[in-house]
């Protein structure tokens, strides 16, 4: 029988015997046997956040990039309800972490004792479940079932409460990595029934179309390799969600590009056109189908999803099939005919209509010699850093969705953004998980001028672990997602959209004792580009640009695939009236 | 570390106070999420709860009525009853059992009872059911299913003694209860 350890001991114990090397947190009260137990060992390194918002996002960043699950320390009462929204974000973008929150002592419970929250109970809406500690045996068990849960079947976030007096109790630690859960058993493998429907639909298709999500990413390299496989075995035209993008490569001709609101014309005239559409791993999310009742009408559809409840959520599909991405692929693969090019209904017209599709150019934009146009700056910032070992994080706004259409992602798990809640200020803390995660590579957070002010604060995280994060600010002073839609709904009426009173970004990070440079001119964007690679440390880049630049193209809310707005060219009179009254109320 | 016990500073209630059972009946607003907020209070402070029931009992005024049974120290009880108070659909909140006693109040339950079985054990097991005035609602060959209603320990005894005879499974409704005499709550 081992020596009796201390609850603290065990969290650490149970943290270092899932195999992660590195936890974000910020301490407090109600866990300072934590981090008495931190101090002591050296299996698991601490990464103190400016604020546990950070340390969430810093946790999604690290679990994105590198396939295992995030983990974050934080104290009682406002150190909990700080994590609320990056809680809420790794919910909706399927991000495996795991929050351990310290709570009162077991017989303060209720009392409104100091630092008090009902953690369980506000964070039961945004973790997929989560635990109070009550007992000292527990602790082990459900330390090791938060793992479990937080990776098994869609992934997800996890709170684990532990009061303060079950941290300083004694217990008989176990690890319990390896144990079947009671309850909790997702679905992996497929129904080889549903594989071969599927196939039967797909043989006949005369025009396919293969629509990818998070869930291939999620599901491992492994599943990312088996859907090229796949396309390169059946010549499949291939698109991807926000979330998805890196499964498939960007630079393969079968790549459409993304799909959804802002995604290229082919993208999602090829979704309105399709007859067999093939979903593997994405969630018919509103970003992605517009209007419902025109979404791809005359299609029949295959859903691989992992996730019960995503299937016939939003759309109806013909052929669900519920399991792993990569296990599903891998069985589709394995019963797909040797002979497929000489079975399946040859599809050159459909490649063709496609080709005319991709010929309008919708990325196209107008060059200008004086100002950097936004897009042009993820243009450069791509061809620069394309052969480096890149990761690419975003914050949320016209930026992202640039990042999203010009950089050209080639493998998975280097692109890490806020696709589903849509988080301002997400990509500084996800750019330093990512880092401390992959200390040699660059990472590069491409940000707006407005985003990057709501956790600034992380860049002293970055320059005392002298992490090399560098942060790209695509600044139009502008809140410009917001100046567009102002635009296309509200008659251009600006209501404080305009970011009054920015910092001098330079001068900024210079008191973080980071670095900042600034570029105003497109003929000095390589040489700053190149300059923020080669300085070590944190870098920010004040890339400022045109500054009423409209992301196109565009499905205005309300209208169907087949219905964008096309590049620059649009007239104003079109961007205001684009969008109906009923439109209007959507999002 | 953590050699002996801690001494936390915050440390204030005392613990020597002894446990009771406490009967309350809750009038609520039937409105959408009512009962989550009730059942998240006592998640979130830590409260005990033995039984819950819950019942539209007047449409026209969409109200509800909830029955909770529920056991802490005096002072716990208390705090309950101040914390359901507190909620803002809640019309009413009725401590039963500190405001009428034990005997001032009606407590009531129903159960429903599935044993399977030959021979003697099956015939033991009517002969209880008699003893205990339950009603056979199911019977085949081999099963019964029977009828009790009664208060909560009377139910439990007969639970216990089913047990030896064949039990399969249980439902229970949970408690309803009312004030004896003519005043309503
Ligand atoms: C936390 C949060 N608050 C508000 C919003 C709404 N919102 C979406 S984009 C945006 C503007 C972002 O501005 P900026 O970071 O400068 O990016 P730009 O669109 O100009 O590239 C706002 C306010 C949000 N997504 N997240
Ligand atoms: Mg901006």
């Amino acid at each position: 029988m081992q020596d009796k350890i201390s609850g603290a001991e065990m969290i650490i114990k149970a943290i270092a015997d899932q195999g992660i090397d590195s936890v974000f947190g910020y301490p407090g009260g109600a866990v300072l046997p934590i981090y008495d137990a931190i101090f002591q060992q050296e299996e698991v390194k601490h990464i103190l956040v400016r604020h546990e918002q950070g340390a969430g996002h810093a946790a999604e960043g690290y679990a994105r990039s590198t396939g295992k699950t995030g983990v974050l320390i934080v104290t009682s009462g406002p150190g909990a309800t700080n994590t609320v929204t990056a809680l809420t974000d790794a919910l909706l973008d399927s991000i495996p972490i795991v929050c351990i929150s310290g709570q009162v002592p077991t017989h303060l419970i209720g009392s409104d004792a100091f630092q008090e929250a009902d953690t369980v109970g506000i964070t039961r809406a945004c973790t997929k479940h989560n635990w109070l500690v009550k007992n000292i045996e527990d602790l082990p068990r459900i330390m090791h079932e938060a793992f479990y849960v937080a990776k098994s079947g869609r992934p997800g976030p996890v709170l684990v409460d532990v009061p303060k007096d079950i941290q300083f109790a004694l217990g008989d630690y176990q690890n319990l990595n390896k144990i079947k859960h009671k309850t909790y058993n997702p679905i992996l493998n497929p129904d080889e029934i549903q594989i071969k429907r599927a196939i039967d639909l797909l043989l006949n298709a005369k025009k396919p179309i293969v629509y990818s999500g998070g869930g291939v990413i999620n599901s491992g390299k492994i599943a990312s390799d088996y859907l090229t496989k796949f396309i390169n075995k059946t010549n499949y035209p291939i698109t991807s969600t926000l979330m998805g993008l890196g499964a498939y490569p960007a630079s393969e001709k079968n790549w459409l590009g993304m799909l959804g609101m802002h995604g290229t014309y082919e993208a999602n005239m090829a979704m309105h056109d399709c007859d067999v559409m093939l979903c593997v791993g994405a969630r018919f999310d509103d970003r992605i189908t517009g209007k419902i009742d025109e979404f791809s009408p005359n299609s029949q559809k295959i859903h691989i999803d992992i996730d019960p409840t995503s299937i016939n959520k939003n759309i109806k599909v013909e052929v669900p099939i519920i399991g792993d991405c990569g296990k599903t692929l891998k069985k589709l693969l394995d019963l797909l005919p040797d002979n497929i090019e000489k079975i399946q209904k040859p599809f050159t017209d459909w490649w063709d209509e496609i080709e005319s599709w991709r010929k309008i150019d919708c990325l196209k934009y107008k060059k200008n010699a004086d100002v950097i146009m936004p897009q042009l700056a993820v243009e450069r910032l791509y061809e620069i850093t394309k052969n480096y070992d890149t990761y690419i994080t975003t914050e949320v706004g016209q930026h992202q969705m640039w990042a999203a259409q010009f950089y050209k992602f080639e493998k998975p798990n280097r692109w890490m953004t806020s696709g589903g809640l849509g988080t301002m200020g997400y990509g500084l803390p996800a750019a330093n998980g990512v880092q401390v995660a992959h200390p040699k590579s660059l990472v590069i957070d491409i940000a707006g001028d407005a985003s990057i002010l709501m956790n600034i604060q992380e860049l002293s995280t970055a320059v005392q672990y002298r992490l090399n994060t560098k942060v790209f600010i695509l600044n139009n002073s502008y809140m410009g997602m917001v100046r567009q839609w102002q635009q296309l709904l509200h008659g251009n009426r600006l209501s404080e959209s305009y970011s009054e009173s920015l910092p001098d970004f330079i001068k900024l990070a210079d008191a973080y004792g980071a670095t900042g440079i600034r570029v105003k001119s497109p003929k000095d964007l390589d040489d700053t580009i190149i300059q923020m690679i080669e300085t070590p440390g944190p870098v920010i880049v004040d890339c400022q640009v045109a500054s009423s630049t409209n992301c196109f193209p565009m499905i205005p809310s309300g209208r169907a695939h087949n219905d964008m707005l096309l590049g620059e060219d649009v007239p104003d009179e079109v961007v205001a009236n684009a969008i109906s009254d009923d439109g209007k109320v959507m999002v | 570390m953590g050699k002996k016990k801690p001494t936390s500073t915050y440390d204030l209630r005392s613990n020597s106070e002894q446990e009771e059972r406490h009967t309350m009946s809750v009038i609520v607003d039937n409105e959408p999420g009512v009962l989550a907020r009730v059942i998240g209070l006592f998640a979130g402070r830590g409260y005990n709860i033995d039984s819950l029931t819950v019942s539209e009992v007047e449409h026209e005024k969409q109200l509800s009525r909830i029955t909770i049974v529920t056991y802490g120290s005096p002072t716990v009880i208390d705090q309950i009853k101040m914390q359901l108070e507190r909620l803002v659909p809640v019309h009413r909140v009725a401590d039963l059992t500190a405001e009428f006693g034990e005997l001032g109040a009606i407590e009531r339950e129903l159960a429903i009872i599935k044993v399977a079985g030959k021979g003697n054990q099956r015939l033991e097991a009517l002969r209880l059911a008699e003893a205990f005035q339950a009603i056979t609602i199911d019977a085949t060959l081999e099963s019964f299913i029977f009828q009790i209603t009664g208060r909560t320990r009377e139910i439990d005894r007969f639970i216990s003694l089913m047990s030896h005879v064949g039990l399969v499974e249980v439902s229970r409704t949970g408690v309803a209860a009312l004030k004896r005499g003519a005043e309503g709550l």
